[in-house]
């Protein structure tokens, strides 16, 4: 029997455990997923938690039911993967051999990495949003402010779904206006960007709607330290802001497992062939969803039109065939503006959002770039799609790679 | 696209002044560049643009915080040789792209 592992059953090794289970031949290939939580979190939702928008029923389902039954389903912390012997060493010692190898171990949240964030103020003054824990926290918090300086910061690049930050001071806009405080809370987000957005395009749409909701910005702003009794923010250039509450995207970072496997870059993502999504280091280990270093957004929608160029290409491999499907580095996202709007970004590694529509066959379509009640209700069926459609590796009526039809060309 | 006279020659240069040609530079050309944005450029300065541009020819995304990782400069020296925008001017005179941030 001839064996496929799959290092993380989160969005990425979820969708690719039932692509594969789909297509291969049981009697001649045994897939298995490993996995170290039983719970599936539903990551996009923690966005809406802090406003209690979701509860934490509404986010989290067993693993076990997103994985077909005929797939080997461990749970087990992974220790490292020997790629030059073929195994993956799990917790406790027990040893997997592969033929092939699937990464999909994502990325997660090292507050430990910035002096001061997990410090006396952690989960009191100090929050991020992208566990659930802190969100549950944020939620509490948030259900007894009353109002004071709101600072949204960012650490560091790269870091997962980078519109998440951009839709939480826009709810927040809209929560604290439902609430009758918004006068009293001054809200402002801090990036080491320059600007809102990397894109150009997108930084202007984005920056228009952040000023038309009175949030200020401060871009080029890298945190060095958080001063806990001062309660501020302090750059590496010695600038400083003054916060009552703080919410914060802590660096991401890829798994340590990666780094003891020697696998990874000095973040510990994993460096991959952007257009094969084939680790540069070896020929049988593929890399799908956070955990890869491919210069495009880190991004369910990334990971699920991934999968399908992965998928060709380890039949490909897998057949001694060359690898003839390239990623282009498509992303897709909702990004939710409060009050019932969204808006729609759609791009790759070479093109950037542009407005237009975005046809999308029986529901569409969307605008792009466009702040619209439509663009809401998509985000809105996100969940459903993502709990029914995403993760068995189900198609979606939009094509993996991006495409201009709808798309308006800006001078 | 523009065009800019750094050490005696005329280059093409992006919007935002970045060189088009990366095989046009030269430490004169990375000097020239410097002057313009009132700086004075030491070994040190040419130590980072040096990696900088080894860096880039991998074609990997530089960060600032790769940089500070180098063993050249921590972050806060990068910060003190290339005030108000490390990783920008550093990149802009070292002759490579703009960093892209990747999204
Ligand atoms: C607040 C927020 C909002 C977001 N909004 C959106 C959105 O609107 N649209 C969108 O497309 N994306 C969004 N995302 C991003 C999206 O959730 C992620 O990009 C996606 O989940 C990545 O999938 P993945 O499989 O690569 O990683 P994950 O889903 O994080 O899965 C990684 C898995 O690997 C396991 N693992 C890692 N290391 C080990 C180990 N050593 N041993 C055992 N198991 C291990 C983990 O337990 C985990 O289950 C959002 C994310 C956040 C945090």
């Amino acid at each position: 029997m001839r064996q496929i592992v799959i290092l993380g059953a989160g969005t990425a090794g979820t969708m690719m455990a039932n692509k594969l289970y789909k297509s291969l031949n049981s009697g001649e290939w045994r897939i298995t997923v490993v996995d170290q939580h039983k719970t599936h979190y539903y990551q996009p939702g923690f966005l809406f938690i802090p406003f209690g928008i979701y509860k934490k029923e509404d986010v989290i389902k067993p693993k076990a039911d997103f994985i077909p039954s005929g797939v080997n389903l461990i749970f087990s912390s992974i220790d490292r993967i020997e790629a030059n012997s073929n195994k993956v060493f799990l917790e406790g010692g027990k040893v997997l051999n592969y033929d092939y190898l699937i990464i999909a171990s994502g990325t997660k949240t090292c507050p430990e990495e910035t002096p001061g964030m997990k410090d006396k103020l952690w989960y009191k003054e100090i929050f991020d949003f992208y566990t659930i824990d802190g969100a549950l926290a944020l939620q509490n918090f948030f259900k007894y402010w009353e109002g004071g300086k709101l600072v949204m910061a960012i650490t560091e690049l790269p870091y997962k779904c980078p519109v998440a930050p951009l839709e939480f001071v826009f709810l927040a806009d809209a929560y604290f206006t439902e609430k009758g405080i918004r006068d009293k809370v001054d809200i402002t987000y801090v990036t080491p960007m320059s600007g809102a957005f990397t894109k150009p395009i997108a930084t202007k749409m984005l920056s228009e709607l952040l000023k038309e909701k009175n949030i200020k910005v401060v871009p080029d702003f890298y945190i060095e330290h958080i001063d806990n009794d001062e309660k501020k923010i302090v750059s590496y250039d010695n600038q400083e802001i003054d916060f009552d509450v703080l919410t914060i995207v802590p660096m991401n970072m890829g798994d340590k497992m990666i780094e003891r496997s020697g696998l990874g870059d000095d973040m510990n993502f994993v460096p991959t062939n952007k257009e094969t999504l084939r680790s540069d280091a070896f020929e049988n280990i593929f890399v799908l969803g956070d955990a890869s270093n491919i210069p495009t957004s880190k991004a369910g929608s990334v990971a699920h039109f991934a999968a399908e160029i992965l998928f060709e290409n380890l039949m490909s491999a897998i057949e001694g065939r060359p690898l003839y499907a390239k990623f282009d580095g498509h992303a897709n996202c909702y990004i939710e503006t409060g009050f019932g709007k969204g808006a729609l970004i759609d791009f790759n590694y070479t093109t950037e959002p542009l407005p237009g529509t975005f046809p999308l066959p029986g529901i569409g379509p969307f605008g792009l770039l466009e702040n619209t009640k439509m663009n809401h209700y998509g985000k809105v069926m996100f969940r459903w799609i993502y709990w029914h459609i995403l993760l068995k590796g189900k198609e979606l009526p939009v094509e993996p790679l991006m495409s201009m039809a709808g798309k308006k060309t800006v001078n | 696209m523009a065009q800019k006279t750094y050490s005696g020659k005329t280059l093409e240069v992006t919007n935002e002044g970045y060189l088009v040609n990366q095989a046009d530079w030269s430490k004169e050309v990375a000097a020239d560049m410097a002057k313009e944005i009132g700086m004075e450029l030491t070994p040190k300065h040419y130590e980072v643009l040096e990696y900088l541009r080894k860096e880039n020819a991998t074609g990997i995304p530089l960060t600032i915080r790769k940089v500070g990782k180098s063993g050249i400069v921590d972050i806060k020296g990068l910060y003190d040789l290339f005030p108000g925008g490390p990783l920008k001017f550093s990149s802009k005179l070292a002759g490579i792209p703009k960093p892209v941030s990747c999204v």
